[in-house]
């Protein structure tokens, strides 16, 4: 069974359509690359996938393992391992981020019916993970995002991605805003992350992530469909020639 | 448009009757006797205010005020001994308890051991014998024509009278826990504390009031080099005034912090002046409603001298048909020159059917200053709502996080731990009730 499989997807937010049809599967293991021009409807697929209000489904399905979760809320949703990286990710005044961390991994665990973890086996965790992403223990005692610089808060949602260890990752373009170095670090993180029971969905507007994110497939989006899918070629080949073959073709 | 003299309500007629009635009884003689004849005449002469009296515009205390019930008499041993579990909010705190019960001073249930630097004893007792302390200080830290004030004047009973001797740190916060009983009544509570300069002290005002009615007062004098953090807890099932009229000198370092919840009526008000220079001072609160409940905080802070930094920070969390106002007033006088002020209230909306009011003033009558005020009222913001979510956190989780964390951010202002522990714990009982 695949992890995720969208058949036939139609979107509207606030009566707009944006996803027309979307066809989709990415199997467990996988590292799917979704690109696709501005407008194409790749963050819309990143929100519907989260759950977020006011993203209307108005025909087809979303499986994840087998399972529909149009109708979950967005929690269940992570308790049962989906995950969205986001591509602004909103502060939080007055929530610290260990108890924001802590608070979100026992109530996934709770929902699971597993018990909560011990303080100290927490705090190892986060400690190891942070450590790994450069992020300091100042960080970890500040209101979530408050007065983080794009690229902390960019490693900030890696790091919740490394504590809460979902089924499926959606990245969506984790590598804006970020100057080469902290790139190397948030797909240094990802990379730690590949493994044969997750998927990832890594939507990216340029293949230079791809470079440090090696996909295993590349699809492409454009007017709110896949349009096209391929090897990890096809990303340079986008690069090359840009998305103008499939905006250009007939609606 | 001529002046015309009001009908008077039955609630004035009521409270002019009390005064008559009650007028020998009061304690106090000589100027004292004056100061009260003085407030009850002015009293007389505006009546209670209302609505089209701009200080009062949204808290119609004539509308409001239905009925004068009884002044309190003695507490009988019943409700003593309910008062004895009144003030437990602080109960995890080492403090020095002071008790009233339906505004009189219970000694048997007060902590008067002895400190050094420290006097307390009752209003009443003061009152009668002419205490100097009384005679300098009552109703002349912050002068002022307020109606509110001017009843208390007119009809106060009993209070604390404290003075923290020069150069004092208390050992431990003094709570002053003013518990009423479940009988209707009227209470007419005034205190006087005096800090003097260089001493240090916490002082909790607690009012868990039952149903009793109560118009409080406090003339609160901070002395030069002084540091107070002074609260204000108020839990209340009747009409609740409270009044803080405060002087405070050069070079001292001066909070306060209100806490409201559970209280169907209140009017907080607070005057405040520097009266000397390089003071620091930091007015805070939190309110949370429900119901229909309605909470007004009015801050006068007047600026007289310069080189003083104020912070002012209020926030409220509204709920089903509750009202809160904020008016907040801060005066630079001329000459106040390198004032600093910055006033912030935030007010946060769960329900389409509450209301808040804000209403920000600045009167800046020097030019080398710097002020500034905002204020806000708004809903949960959807958007962070879904990040919370999206991390596995339920949607009641979510919102009540998200509601912590706003009320969060004004007391980790508080400095002393157990208070704000206490604080917050109190914050979150009413928030887990919240719906039930």
């Amino acid at each position: 069974m695949s992890l995720l499989e969208i058949k036939n997807l139609h979107v509207e937010v606030e009566g707009k359509k944006i996803l027309n049809g979307l066809n989709l599967t990415v199997e467990k293991g996988q590292v799917a690359a979704i690109m696709g021009p501005n407008g194409s409807g790749k963050s819309t697929l990143a929100y519907v996938l989260a759950g977020k209000p006011g993203y209307e489904v108005t025909e087809g399905e979303v499986k994840l393992d087998g399972e529909s979760v149009l109708k979950m809320a967005p929690d269940e949703r992570a308790a049962k391992g989906v995950f969205l990286a986001f591509q602004y990710p909103v502060e939080v005044p007055g929530v610290a981020t260990m108890t924001f961390l802590r608070t979100a991994l026992n109530a996934q665990r709770k929902s699971r019916g597993q018990g909560e973890l011990s303080t100290p086996e927490f705090m190892k965790l986060v400690r190891d993970t942070s450590g790994k992403l450069g992020i300091s223990q100042e960080h970890l005692r500040r209101a979530v995002n408050v007065g983080f610089s794009g690229g902390e808060k960019k490693r900030n949602e890696i790091m919740q991605m490394a504590v809460l260890q979902p089924r499926l990752a959606v990245l969506d373009e984790t590598d804006s805003g970020l100057d080469i170095d902290a790139l190397k670090v948030v797909a240094d993180g990802v990379n730690r992350l590949r493994s044969p029971d997750r998927a990832m969905v890594v939507i990216t507007h340029y293949q230079r992530l791809l470079n440090y994110i090696v996909p295993d497939v590349v699809h492409v989006m454009a007017r709110g469909q896949v349009v096209k899918s391929g090897g990890k070629e096809l990303a340079l080949e986008l690069e090359a020639k840009g998305y103008a073959q499939f905006t250009g073709e007939a609606a | 448009m001529a002046d015309v003299t009001p009908i008077k309500t039955p609630t004035e007629q009521a409270l002019s009757a009390a005064y008559a009635s009650a007028r020998a009884s009061l304690p106090g003689k000589g100027a004292l006797a004056a100061l009260r004849e003085g407030a009850f005449r002015q009293f007389e002469a505006r009546g209670l205010p209302h609505r089209r009296v701009e200080e009062w515009k949204y808290t119609d205390l004539r509308a409001l005020m239905r009925d004068l019930p009884p002044l309190a008499p003695p507490p009988d041993a019943a409700a003593k001994a309910q008062a004895e579990n009144a003030g437990n909010i602080l109960a995890g705190v080492d403090c020095r308890r002071i008790v009233f019960v339906d505004g009189a001073f219970v000694a048997e249930l007060s902590d008067l051991s002895p400190e050094p630097g420290l006097a307390v004893g009752s209003l009443a007792a003061a009152l009668a014998k002419g205490d100097t302390l009384v005679t300098a200080h009552l109703g002349k830290t912050f002068e002022t024509d307020d109606v509110a004030v001017a009843l208390n004047t007119a009809l106060m009973g009993d209070g604390a009278v404290i003075r923290v001797a020069a150069g004092a740190a208390l050992k431990r916060p003094i709570h002053l826990v003013f518990a009423g009983s479940e009988k209707p009544s009227a209470a007419f509570v005034r205190s006087l504390i005096v800090v003097e300069k260089g001493a240090q002290a916490i002082l909790i005002e607690d009012h868990d009031s039952g149903a009793s009615q109560v118009n409080a007062a406090l003339d609160l004098v901070v002395g030069d080099e002084a540091q107070v953090d002074y609260f204000k807890l108020t839990q209340a099932k009747a009409l609740h005034v409270a009044s803080l009229l405060a002087s405070v000198g050069a070079r001292a370092r001066f909070n306060t912090f209100a806490f409201t919840r559970n209280a169907r009526i209140v009017r907080n008000q607070c005057f405040v002046r520097f009266n000397g220079d390089h003071t620091r001072a930091g007015l805070r609160g939190v309110t949370l409603l429900r119901d229909k409940e309605h909470v007004d905080t009015t801050l006068l802070i007047d600026h007289a001298k310069g080189h003083c930094e104020s912070r002012e920070q209020f926030k409220s969390v509204l709920d089903d048909e509750s009202h809160n106002v904020f008016q907040g007033k801060i005066v630079v006088e001329p000459h106040a020159q390198k004032t600093d002020a910055k006033m912030m209230t935030r007010a946060l909306m769960l329900s389409d059917e509450a209301e808040a009011d804000n209403k920000p003033e600045l009167e800046i009558f020097a030019d080398d200053v710097v002020c500034g005020h905002g204020a806000t009222a708004s809903a949960l913001d959807p958007g962070l709502q879904f990040y919370l979510m999206s991390r596995g956190i339920s949607g009641p989780e979510a919102e009540a996080l998200l509601i912590q964390s706003f009320i969060g951010e004004a007391i980790e202002e508080i400095a002393h731990e157990g208070i704000r522990a206490s604080l917050m714990q109190a914050a979150l009982t009413w928030l887990t009730s919240r719906g039930k």
